[in-house]
């Protein structure tokens, strides 16, 4: 039986792991080398690199970073953060990640997803999703959830699926930051309406949230960072309390 | 030991690549019949479409030399895939090594199949010293169960986790990617006798 993944996101900076509250006010949170292999020992299924640095090294810096995580961990991972080109991802596909996100850059040009489904499959292909509600409708983001656009995020969701797209990661900005949960309702209707796996993400403050995010909100995977960065919550004792819930995992 | 990968542009092969040396393996990548031919064990990776890696592998003449291959051969997801007779997917005629047809899971379950199964039923020495356990795959294409299987796996169906036939061996799951179960599948490959 498939079991549901945690995946623990490392948000980089210039190399260094940190962790916004309300993607704002950074704060250290180690050596994502180091937490990396942390994570793999403790048990989580896959882990993300979301790149938010903006500088001109940026490029090199993360297929450099890519490099030795992949040299060092043996669980699969995800790199994300302002990927925009079929050049972009072929340099962290060949350093060793094993899966690539992209998220403003499919907005602005859906087709990018056929040309790199085209060339890469599908099974590397995570289109990554913000969305927040306005007036009850839930719309998408970009930029780190700063601007608004009158995308959809179902009709998004389904053209993203049709174009090839592998996994949806969706991020509630709504939930994110808050540790008051995962947006399930939202979440149970992406997972109704498409046939890709989901990953729920944006909200997570203790195990309940996702004992409820795998039942509610039917994800196939949840993903947070501070909890796991500041251990509040330990992927092992997330895990034996899912399993007690009926809820696979692996252990 | 001489280890090759063959790299013949479909494939996350850094990732096998650093899974061997993790072993204390220093494999070489190489798309030269010669340097394949005279390898003590070969792994044939892939990651991506049937149809455009295929011919990518008759291209370089990879398609003629693999089934003529007598040392131990691993192929890992659609390069296990590209071993059997045919793939559903870009209607692949596959190199014939083992006699079964790749189909595609008919959408009862989410498709791709993204992570971590347990694989059952194990058969081989590939497996040697392994109970039942996890590993990890992405795929959405799959072999059914036939007498070359060596491990099962279940997604609304069983299908072939693993096959084995004389040298050759594949894996629908990516051994360099599941841990520290995946690791001991991959030393037990590097262990086997020449036959």
């Amino acid at each position: 039986m498939l079991t549901k993944r945690i995946i623990p996101c490392l948000d980089i900076k210039d190399g260094r792991t940190v962790k916004g509250v309300n993607f704002v006010d950074l704060r250290d949170a180690g050596d994502p080398i180091e937490l990396a292999q942390r994570y793999a020992k403790e048990g989580a299924d896959e882990l993300v690199f979301l790149d938010i640095s903006a500088t001109e090294q940026k490029r090199k810096t993360l297929a450099n970073l890519v490099y030795s995580v992949a040299a060092k961990l043996d669980i699969p991972f995800t790199v994300g953060g302002g990927i925009s080109s079929v050049e972009d991802v072929d340099i962290l596909l060949k350093n060793g990640a094993d899966k690539v996100s992209i998220n403003s850059s499919a907005v602005k040009n859906p087709n990018l997803i056929n040309e790199l489904v085209a060339k890469f499959g599908s099974q590397c292909i995570v289109v990554a999703i913000d969305a927040k509600q306005i007036d009850g409708n839930w719309k998408v983001h970009l930029v780190g959830g700063k601007v608004p656009t009158e995308l959809d995020l179902f009709e998004w969701a389904k053209e993203v699926e049709e174009r090839g797209a592998g996994e949806i990661l969706f991020t509630s900005m709504d939930n994110d930051g808050t540790k008051n949960g995962f947006a399930n309702k939202a979440l149970a209707r992406l997972s109704a309406t498409l046939n890709i796996p989901i990953i729920a993400s944006g909200g997570a403050g203790k195990t309940e949230h996702f004992i409820d995010t795998f039942i509610k909100g039917k994800a196939d995977a949840a993903l947070a960072a501070s909890v796991f960065h500041f251990k509040e919550i330990e992927i092992k004792d997330l895990k034996e309390e899912l399993k007690s819930e009926g809820i696979p995992v692996r252990l | 030991m001489k280890l090759v990968i063959i790299d013949y542009g479909a494939g996350n092969i850094q990732s096998i690549k650093f899974a061997f040396k993790r072993l204390g393996v220093e494999a070489e990548l190489s798309s030269e019949i010669e340097t394949i031919r005279n390898a003590d064990k070969v792994i044939f990776p892939g990651v991506g479409e049937a149809s455009t890696a295929m011919n990518k592998l008759k291209g370089s003449g990879l398609n003629i030399l693999i089934p003529e291959l007598k040392q131990p051969v691993l192929g890992i997801c659609l390069g296990m895939q590209l071993m059997c007779n045919s793939s559903e997917e870009g209607n692949t005629k596959g190199l014939g090594i083992f006699n079964v047809d790749v189909v595609k899971f008919d959408g009862t379950k989410k498709v791709p199949q993204i992570g971590w199964n347990k694989v059952e039923g194990l058969k081989s020495q590939l497996f040697s010293g392994l109970e039942n356990g996890f590993i990890y795959q992405v795929h959405s294409f799959y072999a059914p169960r036939i007498k070359e299987t060596i491990a099962t796996c279940n997604y609304g169906i069983t299908y072939s986790a693993a096959l084995k036939k004389d040298n050759f061996y594949g894996t629908q799951f990516h051994p360099e990617k599941s841990g520290e179960y995946g690791a001991k599948i991959l030393e037990n490959f590097i262990s086997l006798k020449n036959e």
